[in-house]
């Protein structure tokens, strides 16, 4: 009996030893970076290398709470995350139905439609950017080439046009990885349960909303968290494509600005925990929807 | 059995450590010069042009030179360089640093003064050597000046039967709309009046503050920090402009900076463009379509009884004060703004000289003859308010360019620009 004791008591020490070395380092990364983001937040602190931090309270939190920039950059970034989210996984869907079902040449669309996804986005950024450009850019020549727009559009000069196109470069970039994720789950899905269901007479399209449908939600919804969380964050896209431009900010080029160009820790760090707790509120969200729906 | 020996570690401990020592030392001792890291130029002709004299230089004094990139952005510079300056970094030994800088990098630069004596600093302008100077420490030398420029197309004047180039902007918007109207006509359907940087950077910062002195309406922030920039005469410029964008200049012309503009210009589709002087070499380049068919000059006034204002730009040398090889960096910095380079840079790149006695030289002046223009240019030219304003100027002139930008774009009226502007000019200047 003693021993027994004993033993576990040695077995729960060497657990903790060959823990300890992950342990520390998630303190290190994570941990104290995250609690110095909380730190700074209160402080006036600038990053210019002679001025001494001092201790100011609340006021960064009622400066970012206060700055119409920041509440439109919120704004940018909740239309980007909704209309980019909503359009990526219907058109992910598509794709990985197409690339589901049997045809020859199915390997190589499988891996072509990953080639937006590989390529990184800065470089596909500057691309579209040169691609939109209002003179000499591609989609201005051929649009009026074929008579679709009377005159070319500077797509980038106004958050009215500008949004949509980079809306649109996001989808390209982001429904291949939708699409990858959703055809994991859809190859999960029985294939006797389509049988069943042409035997019962069901047609294609019930089939979608009686079988596939159903069955590949949760992959679905584990996509949507991942896709919302990017996009809520989304920075490159902005930065490369209408960098510093006002009224075409979102949340994390608004955090940068004050970070980097402007060098305050303080009202950078504030920015970072007021978007801490935004993303928060969505994982709280997703993960309330996604357990109401499976019980 | 076996015979060999293993060699003890007694004896090879010692061998190692001598080899390692070694292997850390000798490059040291076999390269008796340093080596200097020089964020200089981002590309193009200035950055071949600042290797090859570099590398002069490190023939000379037997030291290398290895240049650093940064990118093309005055702003996105500023702050890579911001990041090595916060982290006291030694990395990099000499900058070049933007003339609206001198604020921010003083507490980072070696005082140069001690490098040069009293008439030696006396050869330069000394308006720039006054801007470079914060608290009696000269934080940098100035290496090349920039002035906002007017370049217009002497073959389309002629041929509309103008005489001459516009006075006024009111001039400049009739003159470029009867050129691009009749151009569009004979079929140059991409023909523009007028390109100007309205990019939301530092750029538009530029033109913008041109137009605004044109019309009287100050500098932002006054040298004695009185913040004016919310007045009539600022507001009826920033409209002036605004009238310009969709119609004499592309509707792009709110996302160019300096390149952009340049190409539509040099591609023959404009008839004028607002620019620095380096556009002057490479337009007048014997493979450009439209060598030989322009000319510079001032800006034009903002109305009969406005004036010409050309913003005072330009680049500096500063040597870090986190160097390990100040004095050698020093040196390399003395000779890149001497007066054998600055002339051979102005001739090869068409950059104007920080030295008033250059304007006079021949050699200059037979490849750049509009440099005589600039003398009168250069002495008024209008500095952005960074000396005012110190280590806040990107903050200030954030809010100005943003808000600038968002009246081009015609997402905002002048009236709330020049509003906002000054609210932050208020918080940064209480």
């Amino acid at each position: 009996m003693i021993k027994e004791i004993d033993l576990y008591a040695r077995q729960k020490r060497l657990a903790w030893f060959l823990i300890a070395p992950s342990v520390l380092v998630v303190l290190i990364i994570i941990a104290y970076p995250t609690i110095q983001v909380f730190v700074y937040s209160f402080m006036k602190y600038k990053l210019d290398g002679v001025t001494p931090p001092s201790f100011v309270g609340l006021d960064n939190y009622s400066f970012v709470l206060t700055d119409p920039d920041w509440w439109s950059a919120v704004i940018n970034t909740l239309i980007f995350t909704f209309v980019s989210v909503i359009l990526e996984s219907v058109l992910g869907l598509a794709i990985a139905m197409v690339a589901n079902s049997k045809f020859k040449g199915r390997t190589i669309l499988r891996v072509a439609i990953l080639v937006p996804w590989a390529i990184p986005t800065v470089v596909s950024s500057k691309v579209w950017q040169w691609m939109v450009n209002d003179i000499y850019g591609v989609i201005n020549i051929v649009l009026a080439d074929l008579h679709i727009i009377p005159q070319k559009i500077a797509w980038l000069a106004t958050p009215a046009t500008a949004l949509p196109v980079i809306i649109a470069v996001d989808v390209w970039k982001a429904t291949p990885f939708m699409a990858l994720l959703l055809l994991a789950g859809l190859q999960l899905i029985p294939k006797d349960l389509y049988e069943a269901g042409s035997i019962d007479g069901a047609n294609k399209v019930r089939q979608f909303w009686a079988i596939t449908l159903p069955l590949v939600t949760p992959t679905l919804l584990v996509a949507l968290v991942f896709r919302t969380l990017d996009a809520l964050r989304v920075f490159d896209i902005f930065y490369v494509m209408v960098g510093g431009k006002g009224g075409l900010e979102t949340m994390a080029v608004y955090n940068q600005q004050q970070l980097v160009s402007f060098l305050d820790a303080g009202v950078g760090s504030a920015t970072s925990v007021i978007i801490l707790i935004v993303i928060m509120l969505f994982v709280i969200l997703y993960t309330r929807f996604s357990r109401t729906s499976f019980e | 059995m076996n015979n060999y020996q293993l060699p003890s570690y007694g004896r090879i401990l010692p061998r190692c450590i001598l080899a390692a020592v070694a292997a850390v030392f000798m490059p040291a001792a076999l390269h008796a010069g340093a080596t200097i890291h020089f964020a200089g130029p981002a590309g193009g002709a200035e950055l071949d042009f600042t290797k090859k004299v570099a590398e002069e230089w490190a023939q000379k004094t037997g030291n290398t030179v290895q240049m650093i990139s940064r990118p093309n952005d005055t702003t996105q510079a500023l702050q890579q360089f911001q990041q090595y300056w916060s982290a006291r970094s030694g990395d990099v030994d000499v900058y070049q640093v933007d003339v609206i800088w001198q604020g921010i990098c003083a507490p980072h630069a070696v005082d140069l003064k001690k490098y040069y004596k009293d008439d030696e600093l006396s050869q330069y302008f000394p308006r720039i050597i006054e801007n470079d100077t914060v608290k009696g420490k000269l934080v940098s030398i100035p290496w090349f000046v920039d002035a906002g420029i007017l370049y217009y197309r002497t073959d389309l004047l002629k041929k509309y039967g103008y005489t001459g180039p516009p006075k006024t902007w009111e001039e400049l918007a009739e003159m470029a709309k009867k050129i691009q109207d009749g151009e569009r006509k004979d079929g140059k359907s991409d023909f523009y009046g007028f390109v100007f940087q309205g990019k939301s950077s530092e750029t538009v910062t530029c033109d913008a503050i041109e137009w605004v002195v044109s019309f009287g309406g100050g500098t932002i922030i006054e040298p004695d920090k009185k913040i004016s920039i919310n007045n009539p005469n600022a507001i009826k410029a920033l409209e002036t402009a605004k009238s310009w964008v969709g119609t004499i200049a592309p509707s792009g012309v709110v996302t160019y900076d300096e390149e952009p503009s340049r190409n539509v210009w040099q591609s023959g589709n404009a008839a004028f463009m607002r620019n620095w002087p380096y556009a002057y070499a490479l337009g007048q380049d014997p493979k450009s379509p439209i060598s030989g068919k322009f000319d510079v000059t001032v800006l034009p006034k903002g109305g009969a009884d406005g004036k010409n204002a050309a913003c005072l730009g330009g680049w500096q040398l500063m040597v870090s004060a986190y160097s390990k090889n100040a004095d050698v960096a020093a040196d390399l910095v003395k000779f890149l703004s001497s007066p054998e380079i600055q002339k051979r840079r102005a001739i090869e790149l068409s950059q104007l000289p920080t030295r008033p006695s250059l304007y006079t030289d021949s050699d200059i002046l037979a490849k750049n003859g509009w440099f005589k223009n600039m003398t009168e240019v250069l002495p008024n030219a209008v500095a952005r308010p960074s000396t005012v304003t110190g280590a806040d100027y990107n903050q200030i002139s954030t809010a100005f360019f943003q808000n600038v930008n968002q009246v081009l774009s015609g997402t905002e009226s002048a009236q709330d620009a020049v509003k906002n502007v000054e609210k932050v000019g208020k918080r940064l200047m209480h």
